[in-house]
């Protein structure tokens, strides 16, 4: 099993859970450990419960995990509600003067932290929760130095007045732990390595810069307004221009302007940004302008539960705009995934000149993890496909737009050049651009183009290899998950193992085209077939039926706003295997 | 090795001519819009590979297949948000956005409010014909009140918007009104619209000789009145404009209303086009700027 580390701190919106959290992610980055955050928290600015785990270590940490092993509460009702999650050998260190301990697990540490001794709370308002901190790193073993460093560049553009006082008071944190808690069991590792640590929304906004994204713009919604923030803090320096436009039905219709001037355009939303942007995917589709769009799927439906995850977007996605059009949907597998993803999506989107959807979730968008600053490669390979940029030398036949080819894709001439004037449309057209959906109505050239553009579905396909198991052949289970789901199923077979359960994972990243076939032909194998998703009605398992008639042995969902735990699959899992049941929906047992 | 450029061939009417010939009903009053942006283009001397002429859906909206220039028929009422792309894409091409009252201010009344207060440099041309073509006669937002259509049989009982006024509050710095039977005045419009720096918004009386029978061209020959033929009317003066957008009567206002240039347009007050159009830039984004977006994560 993995060693890890996992710290929980929870307050109200505005008692200042964020920067404890950023500072525990730094001492464990520059000790050289992985790390895996989320953050649980209410669509209000002050006020509220937010809860935010990090959860850290040597190896991978793919997921938040199941139990704590630090609990920092800033308020009472922090303490009520996780407390729970602590196991044997767990601290709690929480503010003597203002919170009651509660009942805790045996072998449970309370640490109680006498705040307005140690520190003056007229001039600290926040010394509770560095004083934890430094409590809290005592125990792991962390030299003081290295909270020290922390603490300085965390605070650098303060005065130095302000950085002095927090180094002074969390020092008589890290002090008193010193003298009045017992330390954890295991001193905190530490590794030679050095981790990016990074939000899915940066990575995916860094996805688009490494692939040449030119023009990016958005309309904030929670949970994809992470991309925006990064885009337009970086927009410079990267030389990506950025708007922020009036709504999400501008947003597509821009950047589908910008793409057809040559550029890479790409824009993010949620699932009720995506509904105003479905007329414009289709004007993508029809006029053959490649666009890329991000759906950071929450709760739904309507405004639903906006700071909450869910995989409830898929079939919004397939059929997105009306009429039947070449697309292509991929989810990413982890926030490192969030980067890779965004420049083959281009290359793909550019290649056969389609609309194409990144379908994201508030998992990876808001959570953090640490990569390895090698996989964000800023030089990954482009291909922008047949694209006709100058008009050379030489003359050339006149230019059709939507040429008929073999493939599908027409070689696609960028507004400027001398000789190339033509019209893209969202009407139907001839070869020429021509309209042919009025009075031009030509059944024969309707059918040819719709053939032209539908026959780009097979080569789609043919450039996106199909999904493989993962683990050991013949497992007793397979477990089938798609995009985010990944981490957390990967942890389940690891546990499902210790308890003498063989599984394996078949994860799904490529959702349009889906490779049924493939699919099919791996889970006909399988012993006992069971799909893992974040939503009420089985999207995937639906999407996967329709297209392939095969019907999983079992399935396990959960729809409660709160991402899936390793325990809540090891449990649904032996439930299901034992027979109890073919529909699991694990509670989330603690209140968030 | 050095390719060769053919000199320059001033561009002639012919070369703007569409491939197909406007499906508008005869008498339509885009006909007279449409060889006025084409006589406008010839005596700017724009070559039509700079142009692009971007439309919404509707009759005046097929304009694009009319006109030989780079062109895009794109969705009911976004032409504006597209065409905002477009520019800011590629600020050399010159933009064209041509487009009807319902398209406009209707379905898109969205993107025109926010096109004109970015001040996008490009020109909007509406062919304002107060009523629903395309779908065979409907109300408009700017049908008159009491006017009898298959929407409201009865007579609208709703206010029409005010285009020029709307303009005016919206910050649009050039806004102009025509009337398409008056092609040599359109046409100087147009090209004032064209040579003007920001979001130039051109509103045109453009009669619908099939469905509107209220607002016809022998309803507008007599009302009209140029502003140019008032030696005392200022352009840069926009309360005077305002005080004259609301004139319609016996007598209403064409010319140019209002003209400020003392705004930058977006693309011009956006530092990461300093280094030329974005369509020409290097897809790659500087080496030491990709090494500092890695290391502020470390």
């Amino acid at each position: 099993m993995r060693q890890s580390f996992a710290v929980g701190i929870g307050g109200a919106a505005g008692q200042g859970v964020a920067t404890p959290g950023d500072i525990f992610a730094k001492v464990f980055s520059r000790r050289g450990l992985h790390l895996n955050a989320y953050n649980a928290y209410q669509s209000i600015i002050r006020g509220g419960h937010t809860f935010l785990v990090i959860r850290t270590g040597a190896d991978p940490i793919t997921n938040i995990g199941d139990q704590l092993d630090l609990l920092i509460p800033l308020n009472q009702d922090t303490m009520d509600r996780h407390l729970r999650l602590l196991g044997p050998g767990g601290a709690c260190i929480y503010n003597a003067d203002s919170i009651r301990p509660g009942t805790a697990t045996q072998g449970v540490q309370l640490c109680p932290l006498p705040v307005a001794t140690l520190a003056d709370i007229t001039r600290n308002k926040v010394a509770q929760n560095t004083l934890a901190i430094g409590a809290a790193l005592s125990m792991l073993g962390i030299g003081f130095q290295s909270l020290e460093s922390v603490l300085e560049e965390q605070f650098k553009k303060k005065d130095r007045s302000v950085i002095d006082e927090n180094i002074s008071v969390a020092r008589a944190g890290y002090d008193y732990a010193t003298q009045n808690f017992k330390p954890f069991a295991q001193p905190l590792a530490m590794t030679e390595n050095r981790y990016a640590v990074l939000s899915g929304n940066a990575a995916l906004a860094m996805g688009g810069a490494a692939a040449g994204v030119k023009f990016y713009c958005a309309y904030p919604m929670s949970p994809s307004t992470g991309v925006l923030h990064w885009m337009a803090e970086h927009a410079r320096k990267a030389n990506i221009l950025v708007r922020q436009v009036e709504d999400e039905i501008g947003v597509i219709n821009m950047a589908i302007g910008a793409a057809q001037a040559g550029v890479r355009a790409m824009c993010a939303t949620s699932g009720g940004g995506f509904a105003l942007m479905s007329e414009g995917l289709g004007l993508s589709a029809q006029a053959e302008i490649p666009v890329v769009v991000i759906d950071c799927q929450r709760a739904g439906p309507s405004t639903g539960v906006p700071t909450k995850t869910e995989q409830g977007d898929l079939w919004q996605m397939l059929g997105a705009a009306f009429g039947d059009y070449p697309r292509a949907i991929a989810a990413p597998l982890d926030i490192g995934d969030c980067f890779t993803l965004i420049p083959e999506m281009f290359n793909l989107v550019d290649r056969f000149q389609c609309p194409g959807i990144v379908l994201c979730d508030l998992l990876l968008a808001e959570g953090r993890l640490s990569v390895d600053p090698k996989l964000l490669n800023f030089r990954p390979p482009i291909d922008r496909g047949e694209l006709i940029v100058s008009n050379g030398a030489a003359d050339h036949e006149p230019y059709k737009r939507y040429l008929i080819t073999e493939s599908g894709v027409s070689p696609r001439a960028i507004p400027g050049i001398p000789g190339y004037t033509h019209v893209v449309s969202s009407d139907e057209h001839d070869e020429d651009g021509v309209l042919i959906s009025d009075e031009y109505t030509n059944a024969a050239k309707r059918r040819a183009m719709m053939e032209k553009r539908m026959r780009k579905v097979s080569g789609i396909e043919a450039s996106v290899a199909p999904p493989k198991l993962q683990g050991p052949a013949n497992a007793d289970v397979t477990l089938v998950g798609w995009g985010s789901t990944q981490g957390v199923i990967e942890e389940a077979c690891e546990l499902l193992k210790d308890e003498g359960i063989t599984a394996n994972q078949l994860q799904i990243r490529w959702l349009v085209p889906l490779h049924g076939d493939a699919i099919v032909e791996i889970l006909k194998k399988a012993k006992h077939t069971i799909i893992v998703e974040n939503n009420f009605s089985g999207q995937f398992a639906r999407y996967l039926r329709s297209e392939t008639s095969f019907v999983p042995d079992g399935s396990i969902r959960k729809y409660d706003g709160e991402p899936f735990m390793p325990h809540h699959i090891v449990e649904a899992v032996k439930e299901q295997l034992a027979g109890k049941t073919k529909l699991s929906v694990p509670a989330h047992e603690v209140m968030v | 090795m050095a390719t060769e450029v053919a000199p320059p061939r001033p561009v002639a009417m012919a070369d703007l001519k569409g491939r197909v010939d406007p499906d508008w009903c005869p008498g339509c009053g885009d006909f007279g819009v449409l060889a006025a942006v084409q006589k406008a283009l010839v005596e700017l001397q724009i070559p039509n590979h700079e142009v692009i002429t971007i439309s919404g859906i509707g009759c005046s909206s097929n304009f694009p297949g009319f006109i030989e220039t780079y062109g895009m028929h794109t969705l009911h009422g976004r032409s504006l948000a597209v065409a905002t792309g477009m520019q800011l894409a590629n600020h050399e091409m010159t933009v064209l956005v041509t487009g009807g009252d319902g398209d406009g201010f209707g379905i898109g009344g969205n993107h025109f409010t926010h096109t004109m207060r970015r001040n996008v440099n490009l020109t909007y041309i509406v062919m304002d014909n107060q009523i629903y073509g395309l779908t065979t006669g409907q109300t408009s937002p700017t049908s008159r009140i009491g006017m009898k259509t298959k929407s409201m049989p009865f007579g609208n009982i709703e206010a029409p918007i005010n285009p020029i006024s709307l303009a005016l509050a919206g910050g649009a710095t050039f806004i102009a009104r025509g009337f398409s039977a008056d092609q040599k005045h359109l046409t100087e419009l147009i090209k004032r619209g064209i040579r003007h720096q920001g979001f130039s918004f051109i509103d045109v009386f453009s009669p619908c000789v099939t469905y509107n029978h209220d607002n016809t061209f022998q309803w507008f020959r007599p009302r009209v009145k140029k502003l140019e033929d008032d030696a005392a009317y200022d352009p840069t003066n926009w309360l005077a404009a305002m005080e004259k957008s609301v004139l319609w009567g016996d007598e209403i206002p064409i010319g140019r209303f209002f003209e400020r240039n003392d705004v930058s347009s977006l693309h011009a007050a956006e530092p990461v086009l300093k280094a030329g159009p974005l369509a020409h830039q290097d897809l790659r984004i500087p080496e030491d700027a990709a090494k500092s977006f890695v290391d502020e994560l470390m």
